[in-house]
């Protein structure tokens, strides 16, 4: 039969509380994230974890969902949002699309060269960072038909694109190789507005609004990145797939 | 599984003193289940702070045009300072909140120990003298084990919330990805009305939580912290442990 020896005496019970007390002390690693010249870096690198993840669960071949017409919002309640001006006053006459890096074809390309690929239209949700959200109808040419029509290099990992009012941004290939990322001409059936991004824009049911950059004047096929983004230069998440 | 219960004596000089039992103690916390909660505290405190920042950015569940605006919240009662500084700590520390989650419930499972807080059919007679006693004046009825009937529910009620928050959390943030638990809440739009709902849900508890804390003292409180509770009130006599064991 065992013999339990139930007791403890009190100094060996302090001595026992105050070890497991002393187990917890991994907690305080968290105090890492409140001084501030680790904070920074620390945030950095989880926002820089959470994009490599995004990366990892994005599929080529998955397609964002797409509506029934009844579905879409009515074009006066598309909100226009940009981040300096809403109109560059682009001149229409005389605008092109400049195209170089890793391409066989680079130079100057007309809206007609666009219009000229196959047209896809599609009714998909735009989200934007600030939480907000709206369907819309958009039309254009897949932005995988433009590359190719440029010659551009198969082994090409990033595109560059830049704006009449000076905004910025980059897109992996894979997600610029998606079947519903959109060099986009047309909202609701109409050309472009304006404020909505005239004459040409990304649209890209993958991706956050704030990568849907609008009024593009240069787009740059490179193999590394480097001009990431006017927002991402902010502090916010470069990938941000949906 | 039942906690084991020790003896705690007066240190004596002579080996023939009988011994002065001043208190019993019960290894009721594991060391996982401590690191995980104060852990999780934390990363749930920034996860609502940084949360709340996000939605000041829009903080609205109808359209952008015309905006109704919900509630405003506080900048100062907010975690990053702006939009970005929000999304920052809200994307590196659900990595920590989610980590913690599933260490936690990994460990409850395969330990065993899961038996201490999951909510049974067995525990529904037990929730209403518990919930009288609290709210109604009851008087108290006998405590037989770690947990109560209502502490239980309310534990695995907040184990299912924080499992939901992360599923929400996931169709809010990629709501293409992850079409198929966006499709099951509605769609991103309501998506993100449930990851709101769920926060204040949380909340609740928290407050409920942390005003049972205060209410039961300190022995209570310091369970927590060594994993020891003094003087349990379930104590029964029958329950031993070996010195050697203690602490395992």
């Amino acid at each position: 039969m065992k013999n339990y020896n139930r007791k403890m005496d009190e100094k060996k019970f302090r001595q026992v509380s105050r070890r497991e007390l002393l187990k917890l002390t991994p907690v305080l690693a968290l105090g890492a994230f409140a001084i501030p010249p680790l904070q920074e870096g620390l945030l950095k690198k989880g926002l820089h974890f959470s994009d490599w993840s995004a990366a990892r669960l994005f599929r080529k071949g998955h397609l964002a969902p797409t509506f029934d017409d009844s579905d879409v919002a009515p074009f006066a309640k598309f909100p226009i949002n940009g981040y300096d001006i809403d109109d560059p006053g682009v001149d229409f006459d005389t605008w092109t699309l400049t195209v170089s890096g890793a391409v066989q074809k680079p130079g100057e390309y007309k809206l007609s060269q666009v219009q000229a690929l196959p047209r896809i239209r599609q009714n998909t949700r735009h989200i934007c960072v600030e939480g907000w959200d709206v369907v819309g109808r958009f039309g254009g040419a897949r932005l995988s038909d433009f590359l190719n029509l440029v010659g551009a290099d198969p082994a090409a990992r990033f595109i560059t694109v830049s704006c009449a009012d000076d905004y910025y941004e980059s897109l992996d290939i894979a997600t610029a190789r998606h079947p519903q990322t959109l060099l986009c001409y047309e909202m609701y059936d109409q050309p472009l507005s304006r404020e909505h991004g005239a004459p040409l824009r990304l649209q890209i049911p993958t991706k956050i609004g704030y990568k849907q950059a609008k009024y593009l004047t240069e787009l740059k096929v490179t193999h590394v990145l480097e001009k990431v983004g006017y927002w991402e230069d902010q502090g916010y998440s470069w990938f941000y797939g949906l | 599984m039942r906690e084991s219960v020790i003896e705690i004596v007066q240190a004596t000089q002579k080996e023939d003193d009988a011994a002065v039992v001043v208190a019993r103690a019960v290894y009721e916390h594991p060391l996982v289940v401590r690191l995980c909660h104060w852990i999780n505290a934390v990363a749930l405190f920034v996860m609502v702070g940084s949360g709340l920042q996000i939605f000041r950015a829009f903080p609205s569940f109808g359209a952008k045009i015309p905006q109704k605006d919900l509630l405003h919240w506080p900048r100062a009662f907010a975690i990053g300072g702006w939009l970005g500084g929000g999304l920052q700590w809200h994307l590196t520390f659900m990595w920590i909140y989610i980590a913690t989650g599933i260490v936690y419930l990994g460990y409850q499972i395969f330990s065993g120990n899961y038996r201490q807080v999951l909510f049974t059919r067995r525990d529904i007679p037990g929730v209403w003298p518990m919930v009288r006693h609290y709210f109604f004046f009851g008087e108290k009825p006998p405590a037989r084990e770690a947990y109560n009937s209502l502490q239980k529910q309310a534990y695995t009620a907040a184990i299912i919330l924080g499992i939901l928050s992360v599923l929400t959390g996931f169709a809010v943030w990629k709501p293409v990805q992850f079409s198929w638990l966006a499709w099951l809440m509605g769609g991103f739009h309501y998506a993100r009305i449930w990851h709101f709902a769920v926060m204040w849900a949380i909340l609740l508890f928290v407050f409920g939580h942390l005003v049972m804390v205060i209410l039961h003292g300190w022995n209570n409180f310091v369970s927590m912290l060594t994993g020891w509770k003094k003087d349990p009130e379930y104590f029964d006599p029958n329950d031993a442990m070996r010195e050697d064991e203690v602490g395992k």
